[in-house]
């Protein structure tokens, strides 16, 4: 991709809170990122990370109680989070569209395949009923729905999962958006339909140049799919750079300590007989350490780590962590 | 038969058959064949892993083995026991040497009761010990699984899942098993607690001497857990053998196929991954014949007519396919 275009999005610092019983808490802190077209940027991390919110926020969908505090979310160069609400809701779907975890609670149980994906087109194009049916048949043709015709008339339930999938990245892609953002698309499925709906997911972006930004837990996805890779941990970006990078030089103990939990195929080394685990768990975000908020965990942990936060810079070209001891190492 | 080589447990042809009942008067319709014919042994201290997709039977066949679902058949013998035993009624002598972890630590542990009162259950419910001595038991097995003795008092939704999953083993162990049915004992898990877990598993088995059936989904876990796998597809196994022969030369298309969907965990190698979709079967309609015949590449007629029986190949690896 040529440097000098720009992002189809932008976003920066931006900061996401929930109002809890006792005040607000952030649970997303100083995000920024950008997506070029037929980019994919990986966000990777554990439950509670904030990697789910920052998804939800960059479509305007956060839920009741949660907010967005400060930053700024640029789509196109315009301003996202200056929007009013109709021009939000033309703008999802059309610009940008999400691709969920889990199509079957994603998806309108009583309407069919067909009509559900026509209701879409029709929202932002000034087609009749008819042809935004015969559109909604050409999305599901798209994503190598088999028997189209036919499955455009089935509801969600008749699916199975795998097709379900489908069927939601067609609704995601009916109005041809430039954006999309996938929240673990594929951590419902089975493994050999995982591997279709990855093989699908980077056919289409080929075809399609779309900006991508996919959210997972998954190191293997991230492997398979990603070109740049954020991963978060406790609301934070703690690392960032191209998915090489990350997998042949990850700076932060925690980077490290997750590629070395997950038990994986490496025949050309000798199987480990224990994993490296990562000790204790995930703080709460409402009670986040004063520090780093890995340093409880971390094995390197200094004091300086237990005071003070440390900054998100460039280490190397091209290769962002948040460490102090990365420096000293 | 006082062998060496002699398997713990032993289980042979096990069926599970549910009925589909409907309209007023609930007649039955027809039949879901979950598990439909699977045998297979565990050795001491050995750890098979039992991997397919969903709605294989993985997960049917280990509650079947606990007497938690009923079999429709089969007969399971363990060592040291006197006979071959039927399935339908496995006797409490033999429950008491095989107990159960469960893939979700959120729902099955009771919310209500103390995880003192949790973790001593299997003791009341079979009777062992003075109460001074199940007290004392409780706090042993604490410590066993990484949980400090003093949260005893404390209810399930104090603790992470990580420790949750922690209360699960405890109370497994709590009869001194010599086999545990693992049912995806970390598919609810974060990656960084799943090491945990898993490194507790493996400690425990080094230390104790266990026997794990572990059902899981995760080739990758599979892979560094078992010392033999079998390999399950609609209800029967289609192919076992050492993990080694498993991981590097499967002869199934099925496990091959399953081996190929498995990302790869570097960007250099990345997978060539098809987006065709492909016909998959369900176990309420499997297919006549081979059950893959519907997804094989290399199916033939035969294949649609005939269902291939599990053979022994070479090197202890079995395959159930006319084509290998």
């Amino acid at each position: 991709m040529e440097k000098t275009m720009e992002p189809a999005l932008a976003v920066s610092d931006l900061n996401v809170e929930i109002l809890g019983e006792n005040g607000a808490f952030p649970v997303v802190s100083e995000m920024s990122l950008s997506v070029r077209a037929g980019e994919t940027v990986c966000i990777v991390g554990e439950s509670g990370c904030g990697k789910s919110m920052t998804a939800l926020s960059l479509l305007r969908l956060l839920p009741d109680g949660a907010r967005v505090a400060s930053g700024s979310i640029r789509i196109h160069g315009e301003d996202f989070l200056a929007m009013d609400r109709r021009k939000v809701e033309d703008f999802r779907g059309d610009k940008i569209a999400m691709i969920f975890q889990e199509p079957l609670s994603a998806l309108n149980p009583v309407l069919t395949i067909g009509e559900q994906i026509a209701e879409s087109v029709r929202q932002h194009r000034r087609l009749g009923r008819r042809e935004a049916f015969a559109r909604a048949v050409k999305c599901l043709e798209l994503v190598q729905m088999p028997d189209p015709e036919r499955r455009a008339r089935q509801y969600p339930h008749e699916l199975s999962g795998g097709m379900r999938q489908r069927a939601m990245i067609a609704l995601a892609l009916a109005c041809e958006p430039k954006i999309i953002i996938a929240d673990e698309p594929t951590t419902a499925l089975d493994v050999t339909v995982q591997a279709q709906i990855l093989g699908l997911i980077s056919d289409l972006q080929k075809r399609l140049g779309t900006a991508q930004i996919l959210i997972t837990h998954d190191l293997g996805v991230v492997a398979e799919i990603a070109d740049r890779v954020i991963v978060m941990y406790a609301g934070r970006r703690v690392e960032e750079c191209s998915v090489y990078e990350l997998f042949e030089n990850p700076i932060h103990p925690y980077t490290i300590g997750l590629m070395g939990a997950v038990p994986h195929r490496d025949r050309s080394k000798a199987a480990p007989e224990r994993l490296t685990d990562i000790p204790g768990t995930v703080p709460p975000l409402w009670d986040l350490p004063k520090g780093c908020a890995f340093a409880p965990r971390c094995p390197g942990a200094s004091a300086r780590c237990l005071e003070e936060r440390p900054p998100f810079i460039e280490k190397k070209p091209g290769h962002f962590a948040a460490c102090w001891e990365h420096d000293n190492a | 038969m006082p062998d060496a080589a002699a398997p713990l447990l032993s289980v042979e042809n096990l069926k599970v058959h549910f009925a589909i009942r409907s309209g007023v008067f609930q007649r039955q319709v027809g039949e879901v064949k979950a598990v439909d014919g699977v045998s297979f042994s565990i050795g001491p201290g050995e750890t098979l892993g039992l991997v397919g997709e969903s709605g294989c039977g993985k997960s049917t066949t280990g509650l079947a083995l606990m007497g938690l679902v009923k079999a429709t058949e089969g007969q399971i013998a363990m060592q040291g026991a006197e006979d071959v035993t039927q399935m339908r009624s496995i006797p409490r002598s033999y429950r008491r040497r095989m107990q159960i972890i469960f893939p979700d630590p959120f729902s099955s542990l009771n919310p209500r009761q103390r995880v003192r009162d949790i973790i001593r259950a299997p003791l009341d419910i079979h009777g062992i010990g003075t109460i001074e001595e199940r007290r004392a038991e409780v706090a042993k097995l604490m410590s066993l699984v990484g949980l400090r003795p003093d949260q005893a008092d404390n209810f399930p939704h104090q603790f992470s899942g990580g420790q949750r999953q922690r209360i699960g083993i405890a109370r497994a162990l709590a009869l001194k098993p010599d086999i545990i049915v693992c049912d995806e004992p970390v598919s609810a898990l974060d990656v960084s607690v799943q090491a945990q877990i898993l490194n507790l598993l493996g400690d425990l088995q080094k230390e104790l001497g266990l026997s794990y059936l572990f059902i899981s989904h995760d080739l990758g876990v599979v892979e560094h857990v078992s010392h033999r796998v079998a390999v399950m597809y609609l209800g029967k196994i289609v192919e076992t053998g050492s993990k080694d022969t498993i991981f590097t030369k499967p002869l199934h298309p099925y496990s091959e196929l399953l081996l190929r969907s498995a990302p790869a965990h570097d960007p250099r190698q990345r997978h060539k991954f098809s987006a065709v979709s492909d016909d998959i079967p369900s176990a309420t309609r499997k297919p006549l014949g081979c059950a893959f015949h519907t997804r094989c590449p290399l199916a033939t007629d035969i294949c649609r007519q005939i269902e291939p029986r599990l053979e022994h190949k070479a090197d202890g690896q079995s395959v159930a396919c006319h084509h290998r």
